[in-house]
């Protein structure tokens, strides 16, 4: 874990130094980002459903991850041959696993993810109702005896004490 | 019994969490395990000249080390692999990640060469194919080049006795078992 972490940062740190030599080497990379804003749309489109590796709370669209600027080279890429966003899809779960994906697919490893939550409102709605009628029949019982008994013990002392 | 039900429930919680705490999301199980080795064709760290492809190590057991001059748990790593190829168990070939050849080089003078070879992937797009995302990662793969297992991070003396070497008795059996 903490190899990882240091890792990461190690190579952050390389890549902020390395900055100006990169800028050269990626400079042909960057140049359809203001070329064609519609395709840049569309990749960011695409990684923003794509989970990034490294950093995981963040999408492949909101990461400065080196991975994730590979990865949308690598969208960007595919997008220009012609390939559609369910095959750019497709080919990143190939790779990484459905954990690449921010939005789980429904299939039968995760129903309980997708439903369970449904199935604990269920289960909430059916105990508060059984909760709430035992509540209020056990109410209705008591107050029911209570008063009958008062009205009795009045009407007793009504009848043994005369006007 | 009914008393006791929140108490149920919540010890359930409980049990749930702490199992999620053993968890370390950081092992992502690889989609590619058992499936095939994706094919390449990559230049070989300095002879330039030549090119490797796993397809030339069908029929063999071997283990693919991803690795590069800038990452820091490489360098926890090497000594064992190091330790590993003087054992001459499995080969190991190196997939040089997004390196350069020079302080590449420089790294295998210094902490010795493991390797039989070390395919340079200067962009990374092989290891987009392997889906390799936090390096050092390695692949064991198999006869008929499937991948059988991936060590995710660097592997340790507990992964290499507990984890690799049992994989290899097993795959040498059953390659006595299919000649």
């Amino acid at each position: 874990m903490k190899s990882f972490i240091s890792c990461h940062m190690v190579r952050l740190l390389i890549g902020m130094i390395a900055l100006g030599i990169h800028l050269v080497g990626y400079g042909e990379e960057a140049k359809p980002l203001a070329a064609n804003p519609a395709l840049e749309a569309q990749v960011m489109n695409i990684a923003a459903e794509l989970r990034c590796l490294v950093c995981q709370n963040e999408t492949i669209a909101g990461s400065h991850a080196d991975l994730a600027l590979d990865l949308r080279s690598q969208i960007r890429q595919q997008l220009i041959s012609g390939k559609s966003k369910q095959e750019i899809m497709a080919y990143m779960v190939e790779r990484y696993g459905d954990f690449v994906l921010y939005k789980p697919p429904v299939q039968s490893n995760t129903w309980l993810l997708w439903f369970g939550p449904f199935l604990l409102l269920v289960v909430g709605f059916i105990m508060l109702v059984r909760y709430a009628h035992n509540a209020t029949s056990a109410s209705e019982e008591t107050t029911d005896g209570d008063d009958l008994v008062r009205a009795r013990d009045l009407l007793t002392i009504a009848e043994k004490e005369p006007q | 019994m009914k008393r006791f039900f929140p108490l149920i429930l919540f010890s359930g919680l409980c049990v749930f969490l702490l199992l999620g705490l053993q968890l370390n999301p950081k092992e992502v199980p690889s989609p590619l395990i058992g499936k095939n080795a994706p094919d390449f064709s990559l230049p070989i760290l300095n002879q330039s000249k030549q090119t490797f492809t796993p397809h030339s190590l069908k029929g063999k057991v071997w283990l693919l080390n991803v690795w590069a001059s800038w990452c820091v748990s490489c360098r926890e790593e090497h000594p064992l692999l190091v330790n590993l190829a003087k054992q001459q168990i499995v080969p190991i070939i190196g997939l040089n990640y997004k390196d350069k050849d020079e302080p590449a080089t420089e790294w295998l003078k210094l902490m010795g060469n493991p390797y039989q070879l070390s395919a340079v992937d200067r962009l990374g797009d092989v290891g987009i194919n392997y889906g390799v995302y936090g390096v050092p990662e390695s692949f064991l793969i198999d006869q008929q080049g499937l991948i059988v297992h991936k060590f995710l991070g660097p592997l340790t003396e507990n992964t290499i006795q507990n984890e690799l070497m049992p994989l290899l008795a097993k795959l040498q059996v059953q390659s006595r078992k299919s000649p």
